[in-house]
């Protein structure tokens, strides 16, 4: 299969007042198209760095990012992102939020198709009826869902999550997971997540990806050949707990806890 | 459904005031050129009804031509400082230098630099006295924008026009209608000072000096009283403004 996204030995470092500060170091991480990919690694290791060199808004000093066969020079219109913060504009209605990203990509879309698309995205989260609700008037579950169907709704090559579940309750977080199996079950997309919950990480990733400490590289990578949509039961099998065994050991190698 | 105790309550507040005042100038015994009481304030407006229109118009209409003016330099100045950092540090300096200097000492400086241009200079003061809080709120808007805001478009390949208009703008209207209401005071106090400190003005802020010259302590209160009524107008304008243009801001505050 042709990877979507191929990032090959990428390296990077933050001009600082104190000298270049090395973020990412020979960093190698391929994603197959439709196929989800989920990245830990010790906190401050240049995660969000990650995302922003696949996004476009930033280029590494080294190496190269390559998205659907093109090299990443700047940013496109083919890529949904979504973060901790929902960053929900509170004058718009969820219905305005989630169509932002169309008056970009798609200024010419007919209004009715652009509403069309949007109101099917939420259905599919759960959020009907929510329409002409304000951000403030949901709950953060219910924000962090809008936040997804935004991501979703240009039907980008590749969703790029920043932690989105993170500031979520324990169980608002498990829905979240069911809906991004659910969604992923309804229009196939493919996804590179960052997260610090090593249960999500197997529960939603076809591959693992565990980065180094600052300055991050690829450590380990471990596949999780589970067919989707997952039942939440799985977090219980024992070949889950063996798999969360083993990254929670090569995470305290990260951080320098352990030693290989 | 009105809300009766929400209009009675501040009214019954200004009623007892004025009665207190009254009984106050009446135990005193104060003669009027002394102090004035409430009730010989209606007869002086009605005395002068003339000219309380036309010099109320005359106030009003250059402190919001002036708060116009503001608006304009003061957004583009706050867009300039809050997009560049570089430009930020340039002027912020500088900018306090100018708030710092107190008005009252300028009006001599203008009204010599730009002789009998009355209207000028009062658009001129109150322009100069109110652009300050609306420079600053909208700097600082534009500078705190998170960037996950910014990035939402900019990964869309969104120009920095349409981040912009699309969000960093509408994000800072809170903050910038904040700033409005503390300008439309600023610019009536500019407009008013321009009226009582140089001769041959036109305006309320006249009517109060020619009253003073006269020792006519009723008419002084009516202005007073005039110039107050105004205030508020131009206050809850603003509040109007606010509502219509970020409600949304408005409502999530309650
Ligand atoms: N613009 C920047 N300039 C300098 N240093 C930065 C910048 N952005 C992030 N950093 C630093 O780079 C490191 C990695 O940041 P980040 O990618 O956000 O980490 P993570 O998302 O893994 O927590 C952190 O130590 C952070 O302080
Ligand atoms: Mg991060």
């Amino acid at each position: 299969m042709e990877n979507l996204i191929d990032i090959k030995g990428v390296t990077h470092a933050y001009k600082t007042k104190a000298g270049p500060f090395p973020v990412l170091r020979d960093l190698n991480i391929a994603i197959p198209q439709h196929s989800f990919c989920a990245v830990v690694g010790p906190s401050g290791c240049g995660k969000s760095t990650l995302t922003r060199l696949i996004a476009g808004l930033m280029f590494p000093d080294q190496g190269e990012v390559w998205l659907h066969g093109e090299l990443v020079k700047s940013p496109r219109k083919t890529v949904g992102m979504a973060f901790q913060n929902p960053v929900l504009l509170e004058w718009r209605t969820i219905l305005q939020n989630v169509i932002l990203p169309l008056e970009i990509v798609a200024p010419s879309m007919p209004k009715a198709q652009k509403e069309a698309r949007a109101k099917e995205l939420l259905a599919l989260v759960g959020l009907e009826g929510f329409e002409n609700k304000r951000p403030s008037e949901l709950s953060g579950g219910m924000r962090q869902r809008a936040s997804l169907c935004r991501a979703l709704v240009h039907k980008p090559d590749i969703i790029i999550l920043d932690e989105p579940f993170g500031a979520l309750d324990a169980f608002t977080r498990e829905d979240l997971w069911q809906t991004m199996h659910q969604l992923r079950a309804k229009e196939p997309f493919t996804a590179l997540l960052i997260t610090h919950d090593l249960r999500e990480s197997v529960y939603l990733g076809d591959q693992v990806v565990v980065l180094s400490g600052r300055p991050a590289t690829t450590q380990y990578v471990m596949q999780v050949d589970v067919p989707g949509p997952r039942p939440l039961e799985m977090l219980y099998e024992p070949e889950t707990v063996e798999r969360l065994a083993v990254l929670r050991r090569e995470i305290q190698i990260a951080q320098g806890r352990a030693v290989a | 459904m009105i809300d009766w105790k929400k209009i009675l309550i501040p009214v019954s507040a200004i009623v007892i005031l004025l009665l207190l005042w009254e009984l106050l100038v009446w135990v005193m015994g104060w003669p009027d050129y002394k102090m004035a009481s409430p009730s010989d304030l209606w007869p002086a407006f009605l005395r002068y009804q003339e000219l309380f229109w036309l010099y109320g118009w005359q106030t009003l209409w250059r402190t919001v031509v002036g708060l116009g003016v503001a608006v304009v330099f003061g957004t583009l100045l706050g867009m300039i400082m809050g997009l560049s950092k570089v430009m930020n540090d340039a002027l912020y300096p500088l900018l306090v230098g100018f708030n710092a200097i107190p008005k009252a000492t300028v009006v001599p400086v203008i009204a010599l630099m730009f002789v009998g241009q009355h209207d000028f200079n009062t658009i001129l003061m109150a322009f100069m006295i109110s652009f300050f809080p609306i420079a600053v709120s909208v700097a600082i808007g534009l500078s705190t924008l998170e960037p996950e805001y910014r990035d939402i478009l900019r990964s869309l390949g969104a120009s920095r026009m349409t981040v912009f208009w699309k969000i960093a703008l509408p994000k800072t209207l809170p903050e910038f209608f904040g700033a409005l209401k503390v300008a439309v005071t600023l610019a009536f106090i500019g407009t008013n000072l321009v009226e009582i400190i140089t001769p041959h003005g036109r305006g309320l802020g006249h009517l109060f000096q020619s009253a003073q010259t006269n020792s006519d302590f009723p008419l002084m209160f009516a202005v007073l009283l005039a110039l107050a009524a105004l205030g508020i107008v131009l206050y809850y304008a603003v509040v109007a403004l606010e509502y219509i243009f970020a409600g949304w801001a408005v409502r999530t505050a309650h």
